[in-house]
């Protein structure tokens, strides 16, 4: 009796150390992964939306987006549509953040209006697509607690898998398990599990590209919705490094004059 | 006449500022190393369904728009040219039949200060129901009875973003007038307007300087603008005359107005809380109006991707019964719904009720995108209740639904 107290004492303080050891070693992967991310600067690319929906049939949109890496704090982003023809010139500009809800501002070119978009908003589609806002959001090592759970191949390279939960309530997700290569600390793949841990949807990363010799971006992201069987892909272009962006290019100056 | 003479003047301006960089620039590849011609046309049909109160006025309309934009850069978009007209074509109404240039300046950006030169469209703002702090421009009156579209305003515009946020100096000239609809049109009052005797209480008529200085800032989850503006009111006040065969008409009359406003907007969570406030004086009479209330989003209701917003404002305006629109103690209760689909489907429906008279102005559109280049709107406009007293007693037969088709290019 004695020893099988002792025995479970012992395995549950393994228990313990393990999952101790897995969330140190999934925030350990996450923050390297951060880390190779670091000293980007700023960057601009045009991006193709394709929708398709369970029969096939396919919707195109087109927008053009700019980044600056904000030392200390989450990224900033511009986000300007050219296609549907209806929102043309229709502007986004989101100031991110390392806790708590994103500051967003939406600019109608019709009313000459800029508005304040609740923060809180995150877990909807973006444009009809399979794609959350938050999906689309600036990736902070804080907005995430982590779990290490096994090395797998995956896109036939070694990576780490780890599983991460949303600190914010107002996301949609329960959980998302992500695959980082190994050797890079570049994403391969990201599943997401609905707040009733169902898997909804799965990301893959594809055309990586390496760019000022060291950052890898996915020129291809698919995702798929399996449970509505819709899917989005994004298809990135003209991907330009350090094109001299400044903090005045993320006004809401900038905003309004976005083309 | 007056249009065209603003049109030679900016072009002229234009050509100017044109010709100068030309000759500046040592080496000129290409003149424009941007540009984009857009624009969109559309049909519209309106529908009355109760009979009309005057004489010459109609049950169904049909009008079709035509608005064109043009967008030229160079000087690696250092500087632009901007160009947006607008024409509308009315089955019946004369008034409605207008074109005007909503904009057409040339801008150039600084590192943290832009200057516009030309006309220009501004807005300032937060609140749904009601937009008191927006004074720039003159609303279109012919276009909507809510005022929502403006006339372009010739300004000198330089804005300049210090970190301690923007600032905005205007100088505007050549005051634009308020338009209602032509005899054949509904949504108008029984008299005429005589708008060859309009008057104005400065010297300078329509070519009194104008100013306007304004701040804003975003502060962690506050917007906020702080505004003066001094120059001619938009909203004219109306002379009765009566003729020699006891025939009614109204001559407006333009005030010099200094107008002092705040506008402010806190997030908090799903939440916005929005204010505006203004207090202006004139010669005759001092005002304060405010319109205060909030917006609360549910968000991706039940995981459907759809967002439910829920609109109320109270607005408050101390001007009573002289107010054409009669928010002078309203609330305002809308709903707005997004269902977030590939086809950008959303509805907006609500009412304001005056809280003395139970006096309610209805109203509920709708919009979605068919295919990639063209969007359906179904609108709705209603009166209840309104007492003989109020302003809006003399259109209240004129509720309407109509359907619009745009073709964006």
């Amino acid at each position: 009796m004695k020893q099988s107290k002792v025995l479970s004492l012992v395995a549950l303080a393994s228990i313990v150390s393990m999952s101790a050891f897995a969330q140190n070693k999934g925030l350990e992967i996450a923050k390297k992964a951060d880390a190779a991310d670091n000293g980007w600067g700023d960057s601009a690319n045009t991006l193709n939306m394709t929708l398709k929906n369970r029969h096939g049939q396919e919707t195109k949109r087109q927008m053009k987006s700019y980044f600056l890496e904000v030392k200390g704090d989450g990224d900033k982003s511009l986000t300007v549509f050219n296609t549907p023809a209806d929102v043309k010139g229709t502007a986004t500009l989101a100031y991110t953040h390392k806790s708590g809800p994103d500051d967003q501002w939406l600019y109608l070119p019709a009313l000459k209006r800029v508005k304040r978009i609740s923060g809180s908003n995150r877990s909807g589609p973006f444009m009809g697509s399979e794609f959350a806002y938050e999906d689309l959001s600036s990736q902070e090592v804080e907005k995430y607690t982590y779990k290490y759970i096994k090395d797998e191949k995956m896109n036939g390279a070694d990576c780490h898998v780890v599983e991460r939960y949303p600190v914010e309530k107002t996301s949609g997700y329960k959980r998302q398990v992500v695959w980082f290569n190994k050797s890079n600390y570049r994403v391969e793949k990201t599943d997401y599990y609905d707040r009733k841990n169902t898997l909804l949807k799965t990301l893959t990363f594809s055309k990586y590209k390496q760019y000022l010799g060291k950052y890898w971006r996915a020129n291809e992201m698919k995702m798929v919705n399996h449970q509505n069987k819709k899917q989005t892909v994004l298809q990135f272009t003209d991907m330009k490094f350090k094109t001299g962006l400044t903090e005045e290019d993320f006004s809401q100056n900038s905003l309004k004059r976005a083309k | 006449m007056k249009h065209a003479t603003i049109a030679a003047l900016c072009l002229l301006l234009g050509g100017g500022v044109l010709a100068q960089e030309g000759d500046s620039t040592a080496v000129r590849k290409k003149m424009f190393s941007y540009s984009e011609f857009t624009g969109e046309i559309e049909g519209s049909y309106r529908y009355f369904p109760e009979e009309s109160l005057y004489p010459g006025q109609h049950e169904e309309y049909f009008s079709s728009a035509f608005q064109p934009k043009l967008y030229l850069e160079w000087n690696d978009g250092k500087q632009s040219f901007n160009f947006q007209g607008f024409a509308r074509l009315d089955q019946y109404d004369n008034q409605r039949t207008h074109a005007d240039i909503r904009e057409m300046y040339w801008q150039k950006v600084f590192r943290t200060w832009e200057m516009s030169v030309g006309l220009k469209k501004i807005f300032w703002g937060v609140t749904e129901s009601n937009h008191l702090v927006d004074i720039i421009n003159q609303s279109d009156g012919v276009e909507g009875f809510d005022l929502e579209q403006k006339l372009g305003q010739p300004m000198v515009h330089l804005s300049f973003a210090p970190s301690w946020g923007t600032v905005d100096m205007f100088i505007l000239s050549y005051f634009r007038e308020l338009t209602f609809p032509g005899e054949q049109g509904r949504l108008r009052p029984p008299f005429q307007i005589n708008y060859d005797d309009v008057t104005f209480e400065s010297d300078n008529e329509e070519w009194q300087p104008e100013f306007a200085l304004r701040w804003s800032n975003s502060i962690s989850v506050f917007d906020i603008g702080l505004s003066h503006f001094y120059g001619t009111s938009r909203t004219p006040i109306f002379n009765t005359v009566v003729d020699t065969s006891f025939n009614i008409s109204f001559t407006p009359h333009y005030e010099l107005i200094n107008q002092s406003a705040i506008d402010l907007q806190a997030s908090t969570g799903s939440m916005l809380w929005k204010v505006e406030a203004i207090h202006r004086e004139s010669k005759r009479k001092t005002i304060t109006a405010i319109t205060a209330g909030g917006e609360y989003t549910f968000s991706n209701l039940f995981r459907s991707g759809i967002d439910v917003g829920i609109l109320a404002e109270y607005l408050f305006d101390d001007r009573g019964q002289e107010l054409i629109t009669g928010f002078n103690n309203d609330i305002f209760l809308a709903a707005r719904i997004a269902l977030n689909d590939k086809q950008s489907t959303d509805f907006l429906g609500g009412v304001t009720i005056d809280r003395d008279t139970d006096a309610q102005l209805l109203f509920a559109q709708a919009n979605r995108r068919l295919g990639e280049t063209w969007k359906v709107s179904l609108d709705y406009s209603g009166f209840g209740n309104i007492p003989e007293d109020d302003f809006l007693y003399l259109i209240r037969k004129d509720g309407f639904v109509q359907v619009t088709l745009i073709k964006y290019f």
